[in-house]
């Protein structure tokens, strides 16, 4: 009798002949992007840092000129490991429509917007930037990776989502002459781009798409290329910049400039919902202050109840606000006091603004605190210095971002530096 | 004749634990041990020269920090190593590795599906909330809802506090966790057979149920709720196998003054007007003492050692009809060189991990089915490690102890009892599939112990060989662990506790149940318990 049933394989060795460079992935924990020989010749500091499991630069020469250069010439910045998904299809606007929290129907083929998407509860999943690169094809940008919930969105919707981070390399180029380096590369007609408009030019037999953003606040530009296009594109605008002073830099230089064009940061000035573990962690859009994005007039989507019935029962628990502080000494993650006593939220980031010669900060509070209640809010400020916290209680007022504003970033045409 | 102030029936790690944190409050503590050796599940055991086996248990990730901590343990050797990664051969010679890094890992899964591999974050959020629910829950006794004692309104109040402070959705996947069936969990994730049998096998290691019972979804939760130092839901490996943990606890122990008495059977529970006095031997000898705590299963504490006369009816039939089946074996295995594994690539930290040939969760179901029918499984469930990739101390350098956890393996079979042939049968299944996928692994063994429920039923002493003692089944967690109104470490028997896995929180090396124990008895005997840490915060 046998008491085991029978084996469903032969015994046989299982092995396979090679391995696949995808099965090798595990000896290079942080991967590069396609313009990382370009990056790694013009590194100094060797300061990497880990950005959605690339190897990224914080700083490649010097994290205060580099943000100069964002400034007063030109920045060019690798942007590749944001994530990107392609979204397209007959039904891609009204999909798109029904997953976010702007009305898409107003974005016209070769627009942008900024827009941010939600949980069913209207919790903020992540915010990113739309592309319409034609009537039914997008590009949405982000922090964070959604492909499960993108497609569990686009079930009933004739579209498909493609996840593209790795085929498509996206570099920055912004500051002041980052106009006229892109006129000088010969890409022409982009002096036709308003801001927030994106255009289509050729690169190197195939083309690159060329939009007016950037997360600086500046004049700037990004440019999406097929990641075998990568290097010739860099060539091309380093070689257009030598006379306009064009610089590579960090992450470090940027996130001053972001933090002056007043821009959060998924998981550093919010936590996105599928990352949240404490509930008391989510927020709504009008929590982070992209309450203005919501359009509740244009039909469905994603929170849209929820959403609306906090504004009417007045539930919002939370504010992100503008804070200018007393004093020149960051208050990089200090609490917020009301009369110096009682506790009500946190800066998620603070530098001291160089163009607007001021201590800046982007804080959390519990309502009312920053929403009605704006009087006599205080930082509490633990600066360490030589091995002593020098403990600051500093004086912050609530003020609308951005914290500063340039002409030159809307200006059309766009000025030569 | 010498009367302890307690006895302790087992040298296991719940029953040291238990006995260090009675000796440490001043109390005189003997423990017994019927086997010559201590550790009971938890043991290092050298039974070919040369190298150890963690014969039974051979992870570590469930031990409570703060009984390590309370006891001592890292002065009397205990160190846990997290180990790197693991892997899930495919029948198509690929496999799915798991990688410490969060981008390898989702890089890897990448090579299955785009999808899953984002499907990742949102899973592991969801499984962490669970787990930051369950753990504070680990080190207080379970109240008890029909009780009017303010203690247990108290810890009512407390888990209902925290209950209600928990999201809606939350409190829906609570429930959800604790009743669902790992698979149809795991469905809600992913859509790729091998990496949803990848996250399966923790939902049903230990378990008589398979894969697509209700209630393995909590079985995974039980296996991610532990830590190594801090890195929540890690395993790693005790340095010197599983016996280190017991040997720390028991040097611990004696350091305090403990004594431990090894080859003493424990024949019978000596009862007296209803109150536990003492134990009758194997052999006939009498040790007295004020109370008894026994580290057995529940069964075979109240249906062997304590006559059956002495117990309420109800009592008796609850803990009869108490889950305890035995559904798993182990294979010890001493190797001369280090297996190969082909499909894996020489320097994958997978070496450095668990290895697994269960590719579907279809497949393990069919296991299951053999185990139903009363056979092992044809084509078993194997959670295979060779800790000695990163412990020096178990094998000669380059030979390897390699272990080999199996299920589904039947407590009887077809009905009958095992038999050496069964054995050694139900062990060349196991070796045939490591085979499969390791060409010459036959040549490379030296030695091998084969454990089938009869063996572990037999020496360690576990009812049916069931690992957890009990199932861990919602209807046998928190106050009905193990019978309702008997959830809190005490027993029918005045003087009686009980204080192994059979009790709250459950089984697994995680050493609570023995320090909650402890802290009742304490309690009824009016004496500090200064010396317990409580539990860390979860913040």
């Amino acid at each position: 009798m046998s008491k085991t049933a029978a084996k469903p394989l032969a015994e046989q060795a299982i092995v396979q002949a090679a391995h696949s460079p995808a099965q090798l992935h595990f000896r290079t924990l942080r991967v590069d992007t396609p313009f990382q020989p370009r990056i790694d010749a013009l590194m100094k500091t060797n300061d990497w840092y880990d950005w959605g499991g690339y190897r990224a630069p914080a700083s490649l020469w010097d994290e205060e000129l580099e943000y100069f250069a964002i400034r007063s010439q030109a920045a060019l910045f690798d942007i590749s490991p944001m994530v990107k998904y392609r979204i397209e299809g007959p039904d891609a606007e009204s999909f798109l429509n029904r997953l976010t929290l702007r009305d898409v129907a107003k974005l016209k083929p070769g627009r942008v917007h900024y827009t941010a998407w939600c949980d069913d509860a209207g919790h903020v999943l992540d915010d990113g930037t739309l592309f319409r690169l034609t009537e039914t094809r997008f590009r949405l940008c982000c922090q964070e990776r959604h492909l499960p919930w993108l497609l569990d969105s686009a079930i009933g919707f004739n579209v498909t989502v493609t996840e593209e981070t790795e085929a498509i390399a996206a570099l920055a180029l912004q500051g002041p002459t980052s106009f006229a380096i892109l006129r000088e590369a010969g890409f022409a007609g982009v002096e036709r781009l308003k801001i927030f408009d994106l255009a289509e030019f050729p690169h190197d037999g195939g083309s690159v798409v060329i939009s007016r953003t950037g997360f600086t606040g500046d004049l700037g530009y990004e440019l999406f290329v097929p990641a075998d296009l990568a290097l010739s594109l860099w060539d091309r605008l380093w070689q257009a910049g030598e006379l306009r002073g064009i610089r590579a830099i960090g992450y470090t230089a940027l996130n001053r400039a972001r933090l002056e064009a007043g821009l959060i940061v998924a998981n550093a000035d919010f936590v996105t919902a599928e990352h949240a573990i404490r509930a008391d962690r989510l927020r709504m859009p009008d929590e982070i202050g992209l309450g203005f994005m919501v359009d509740l007039e244009k039909g469905h989507f994603n929170g849209r109840r929820v959403i609306a019935q906090a504004r009417s029962k007045d539930t919002l628990q939370h504010v992100l606000v503008g804070l200018e502080i007393e004093g020149n000494i960051p208050a990089e993650h200090a609490i917020v006091y009301h009369r110096q006593k009682k506790e009500v939220g946190l800066v998620s980031a603070a530098i001291w603004s160089p163009m607007a010669k001021r201590n800046i900060a982007l804080a959390s509070l519990q309502r009312p605190y920053g929403d009605t209640a704006t009087d006599d809010l205080w930082v509490e400020i633990y600066a360490m210095r030589e091995l002593k916290y020098e403990r600051l209680m500093k004086r912050a007022k609530v003020v609308a971002r951005p914290f500063i504003k340039l002409d030159r970033r809307t200006a059309s045409p766009p000025a030569e530096f | 004749m010498k009367t302890w102030d307690a006895i302790v029936i087992g040298a296991g790690h719940n029953g040291l634990v238990n006995a260090c944190y009675l000796q440490r409050a001043g109390l005189d503590v003997l423990v017994v041990e019927k086997n010559d050796w201590i550790g009971g599940a938890a043991t290092s055991r050298s039974l070919t020269p040369g190298f150890l086996y963690s014969n039974c248990s051979y992870v570590c990730s469930l031990f409570r920090p703060e009984i390590m901590r309370d006891l001592e343990l890292p002065r009397f050797g205990l160190q846990v190593i997290s180990y790197e990664g693991g892997a899930v051969f495919t029948r198509d010679g690929d496999y799915l590795a798991n990688y410490r890094d969060h981008h390898a890992h989702r890089r890897e899964f990448a090579r299955f599906s785009a999808r899953d591999a984002e499907a990742y974050g949102r899973y592991a959020r969801d499984v962490t909330r669970q787990c930051r629910f369950i753990q504070p829950l680990l080190m207080r006794t379970a109240p008890d809802p029909t009780s009017f004692r303010p203690r247990d309104i108290g810890e009512l109040i407390y888990l209902g506090k925290k209950f209600a402070g928990l999201g809606a959705t939350e409190m829906a996947d609570t429930l959800r966790f604790w009743t669902m069936s790992i698979s149809d969990f795991l469905d809600e994730y992913f859509e790729t057979d091998v990496i949803k049998a990848n996250f399966a096998l923790s939902g049903i290691i230990g378990t008589a149920l398979g894969p697509m019972s209700p209630g393995t979804a909590y079985v995974l939760l039980h296996h991610y709720m532990g830590e190594v130092d801090g890195s929540v839901g890690a395993w790693g490996y005790a340095r010197g196998g599983m016996g280190a943990v017991t040997k720390a606890l028991a040097d611990s122990f004696r350091a305090s003054g403990g004594t431990i008495r090894t080859g003493a059977e424990v024949e019978q529970v000596l009862v007296k007007n209803g109150k536990a006095r003492g134990l009758v031997l194997a052999g006939g000898e009498e040790v007295h003492g004020k109370l008894v705590v026994s580290n057995a299963d529940v069964k075979r504490t109240f249906l062997k050692l304590v006559e059956e006369k002495e117990l309420p009816d109800a009592f008796l039939r609850r803990v009869k009809n108490f889950k305890m089946r035995g559904s798993s074996g182990k294979v010890n295995i001493a190797l001369d060189s280090l297996p190969e594994f082909p499909a894996l690539p020489k320097d994958s930290p997978c070496y450095r991990g668990d290895m697994h040939f269960t590719d579907s969760v279809e497949r393990m179901e069919r296991g299951y089915d053999d185990w139903k029918a009363g056979r092992w499984s044809a084509d078993p469930f194997l959670d295979m490690m060779m800790p000695t990739m990163l412990d020096p101390t178990m094998a000669p350098p380059g030979k390897h102890f390699m272990s080999c956890f199996v299920q589904y393996c039947p407590p009887k079979v077809e009905g009958s009892d095992w038999t050496d042939a069964d054995r050694d049968a139900f062990a060349e299944t196991v070796v045939s599939q490591i085979a499969d996928y390791s060409p010459g692994f036959r040549d490379r063994i030296v030695h091998m112990e084969v454990r089938t429920p009869r063996e572990l039923e037999a020496e360690v002493g576990l009812t049916e060989g069931n690992i957890f003692q009990g199932e861990l089944t919602f209807d046998q967690l928190l106050f009905n662990r193990p019978v309702p109104g008997y959830a809190q470490y005490r027993s029918p028997i005045d003087g009686l506790y009980i204080c192994g896995s059979s009790t709250h929180p459950g089984g697994g090396v995680m050493g609570a149940p023995g320090r909650n124990a402890a802290h009742e008895i304490l309690r009824d005997l009016s004496r500090p318990t200064k010396h317990m840490s409580p539990a860390h915060d979860v913040i």
